[in-house]
């Protein structure tokens, strides 16, 4: 008797725990960098208002540590969570096969969205043999933010400056030497490369062509590395390394007076760089690299969500990618919360992209940041990215600094990119 | 069970091997430790090294021979990092060895008072994070209103200094750490300050072992300080001077920390302060060729075997040779 009682109870026990088993809660936890935990966290009310099946668990790491985690929790198999961020410099690392879910296949079908989803973005996690890596969620448009103050200063338009060369030769009036130690100690720039980084960021193809043949010798990069010796060798840049001290300072005593940069520049320079410097700033769209071009219109970082093939959550994670790369309010409220531009096209319509930005002395900085966003030419990732960067970037700091000749560099560049990947 | 006889101590199998297994499984953590973190990686580089593998679990690692090999040994990029590596090594290896003998010779001399003292304070640096190490020197080199330059431009205004400073060829203020003329003894010098004090302690403790007869009856033959030293420490000291110069030489070929801090992940301007275990860092884990790391790992390692071999050859002592 006893027996049969404990086995009807088990038996009661299961058929009640089945029925809790529809709508148990899913685990999924994120691996994201900072400010993408700020952003989420305040999305997730309204995600789990949508899905209050689904419990978020949000890891944040800094940004080179986050992207390490995930080189080892891939090369390990297990460990990873199930979605990851991955920020644009570090896409290249990740299209190896099996690494990252293609979310352009069936039954994500990310694809579908190409319409809303800001063009270039969506080409840039997509590889040459055309998986879709990862889900775009905010993207860096670049524009050169300039300091109204030094630029009036020198009784200089920032509507005149239409090619490279007004540029240079504002730069020429803006350098000067103010102090007389025969140092300058004014400049336009803070590093002579960032001429480099606008002319590539900007280009129709990057390091290879479509039928993956490294293309470094081609014109754009003999250019690039032509105009930044230039700025260089006329001193208009100071050798200021990006993110280090000397470049808060240069902008918040307006040593710098332009630096091209992505659009989270303008909340970090709000929020902790300079915020004294409040309305001396404006931005601007970069100048044409050729007398009667269109400006050149660049991208300078952007975040990326995506699927590991490793984990077991794929379709809760799925949806958390969804929400946050296709919902309108989740867009705004990353926006909102850290700056993340939206990548999502139709949440560009939202009024605050109207507001007058006190920082940048009431320009409408938000639009003609979607106008340059809708401009930015879209490059697919090749595997081999990573290296031809690095090596790209070695021969233009020989050029830069110890006055390699640019032929031989880029030729040097061709040869060892080639010889690596062969 | 037997009977026992009187007298007989009864020892259970189970306690006799319990007996003989005990010293093993007391040091079985650390066993079981260096398996997994020390054997293991080594063995599947060896095995990685002869393969080719994009770092994603589950995807195909292919076996392709000495080709990592043949490569890395014809890269240019591997003989240009191997050069800047022994070049850093030796910029940073002398004057630490030179310093710490003469550091642990005058603090043995006995004249010091507060000895201890100073010897915590020489061996501070070795304790101390290279991460945070590297972070304040990265400031203090800072172009242009680092300290090191700040100093170095006051100097420049007395007259006389600035020709002088001009001939060694320094022109302040100086990109520290990305003046591929200045960059290599930076980090250098960074290293130096690091690891003097760990060399100090260990020829200091040599130095102790040194009986006090012998400088007693040098100084009765009227030796004075030079010639104690170079006749009679350096000689005795010789056993404790291959330990360290070895130690210096197998740590300077792995040098990483300082060169990624001071110089980010490219190694800086021109790759000046790219060593080898950067290159074998971006070969793995930023541009996903496992095979050609692991085959770097291990033809570093024929070299630090050999250049160790020729030291140890350089620096025997007598009692070796004997």
């Amino acid at each position: 008797m006893k027996k049969m009682l404990l086995l009807l109870s088990l038996a009661l026990l299961v058929v009640l725990a089945s029925y809790g088993g529809a709508a148990e809660k899913v685990t999924l936890p994120i691996a994201v960098f900072p400010d993408l935990d700020g952003a989420y966290e305040q999305c997730l009310p309204l995600f789990n208002s949508e899905y209050p099946d689904i419990e978020v668990i949000i890891n944040s790491l800094g940004i080179d540590d986050h992207h390490a985690h995930i080189v080892t929790t891939i090369a390990a198999g297990t460990g990873a969570e199930d979605v990851v961020a991955v920020e644009i410099a570090y896409i290249a690392q990740f299209v190896a096969e099996g690494g990252l879910v293609d979310l352009a296949q069936a039954p994500y079908n990310a694809t579908d969205y190409s319409h809303s989803i800001t063009p270039y973005a969506l080409k840039q996690a997509t590889t040459t043999d055309g998986r879709l890596v990862a889900m775009p969620v905010d993207i860096a448009p670049a524009c050169g933010f300039y300091r109204r103050d030094v630029f009036a200063e020198n009784n200089i338009d920032i509507n005149d400056i239409k090619t490279l060369e007004d540029l240079f030769a504002a730069g020429e009036i803006i350098t000067k030497d103010t102090t007389g130690d025969g140092r300058n100690d004014h400049w336009l720039l803070a590093d002579a490369a960032s001429i480099y980084d606008m002319i590539i960021h900007s280009a129709p193809e990057l390091y290879f062509d479509e039928d993956g043949n490294c293309q470094v010798n081609s014109d754009r990069f003999r250019e690039a590395f032509t105009w930044a010796k230039r700025f260089h060798d006329a001193g208009l840049a100071g050798a200021i390394g990006a993110w280090s001290q000397e470049w808060f300072a240069g902008f918040q005593e307006g040593t710098v007076a332009y630096e091209p940069c992505g659009a989270w520049l303008g909340g970090h320079l709000e929020g902790w760089m300079a915020p004294e410097t409040s309305g001396k700033w404006g931005v601007a769209p970069w100048p044409a690299l050729h007398e009667g071009e269109e400006p050149m219109a660049g991208f300078w970082g952007g975040s990326y969500l995506a699927i590991p093939e490793q984990s077991q959550n794929k379709d809760a994670a799925w949806k958390f990618i969804e929400f946050i790369a296709t919902n309108r309010d989740s867009q705004i409220t990353a926006f909102k919360a850290t700056n993340a531009f939206p990548s999502w096209m139709p949440a560009w319509d939202d009024p605050m992209f109207e507001e007058e930005l006190e920082f940048f002395a009431g320009q409408k900085a938000r639009l003609l940041w979607t106008d340059i966003a809708k401009a930015v030419p879209g490059v697919v990732t090749y595997k081999y990215d990573a290296i031809a960067n690095s090596i790209i970037a070695a021969e233009l700091g020989m050029v830069l600094h110890e006055d390699k000749d640019i032929d031989r560099a880029l030729s040097d560049a061709q040869r060892q990119i080639e010889r690596r990947i062969r | 069970m037997e009977k026992l006889e009187a007298g007989q101590i009864k020892i259970n199998p189970f306690r006799r091997w319990q007996k003989k297994a005990a010293p093993y499984i007391f040091i079985s953590p650390f066993y079981i430790a260096f398996l997994i973190f020390g054997a293991f990686p080594i063995v599947f580089a060896l095995y990685l090294s002869f393969n080719t593998w994009t770092g994603v679990a589950g995807t195909a690692i292919e076996f392709v021979g000495w080709e990592n090999y043949y490569y890395t040994l014809t890269d240019p990029m591997f003989w240009d990092a191997l050069k800047t590596t022994i070049l850093i090594g030796v910029y940073s290896g002398v004057p630490q060895h030179i310093l710490a003998l003469f550091f642990a010779f005058i603090l043995n001399l006995g004249f010091v008072k507060v000895k201890e003292f100073w010897k915590a304070t020489i061996f501070m640096p070795y304790i101390t994070s290279a991460v945070a190490i590297a972070l304040v020197f990265s400031v203090f080199y800072s172009h242009p209103n680092g300290f090191l330059n700040y100093i170095f431009v006051l100097l420049n205004n007395i007259p006389g200094l600035s020709s002088l400073l001009s001939w060694i060829g320094l022109d302040p203020p100086v990109n520290w750490l990305a003046n591929t003329a200045w960059m290599r003894p930076a980090v250098s010098f960074t290293v130096v300050w690091m690891f003097t004090g760990w060399n100090t302690i260990l020829y200091l403790a040599g130095m102790q072992a040194i009986s006090h007869e012998l400088y007693e009856a040098a100084r009765v033959d009227g030796a004075r300080w030079p010639q104690i030293f170079f006749r009679i420490t350096l000689p005795c000291l010789k056993p404790m001077i291959q330990f360290a110069v070895i130690m210096t030489v197998i740590g300077q070929m792995q040098l990483f920390d300082q060169p990624l801090i001071l110089f980010g992940v490219h190694g800086g301007t021109g790759r000046a302060g790219y060593t080898i275990a950067m290159f074998l860092y971006q070969t793995a884990f930023n541009w996903n060729f496992f095979g050609s790391a692991a085959s770097i790992a291990y033809v570093t390692f024929m070299f630090i075997l050999i250049i160790t071999l020729i030291t140890k050859r350089l620096l025997r002592s007598h009692e070796e040779v004997d």
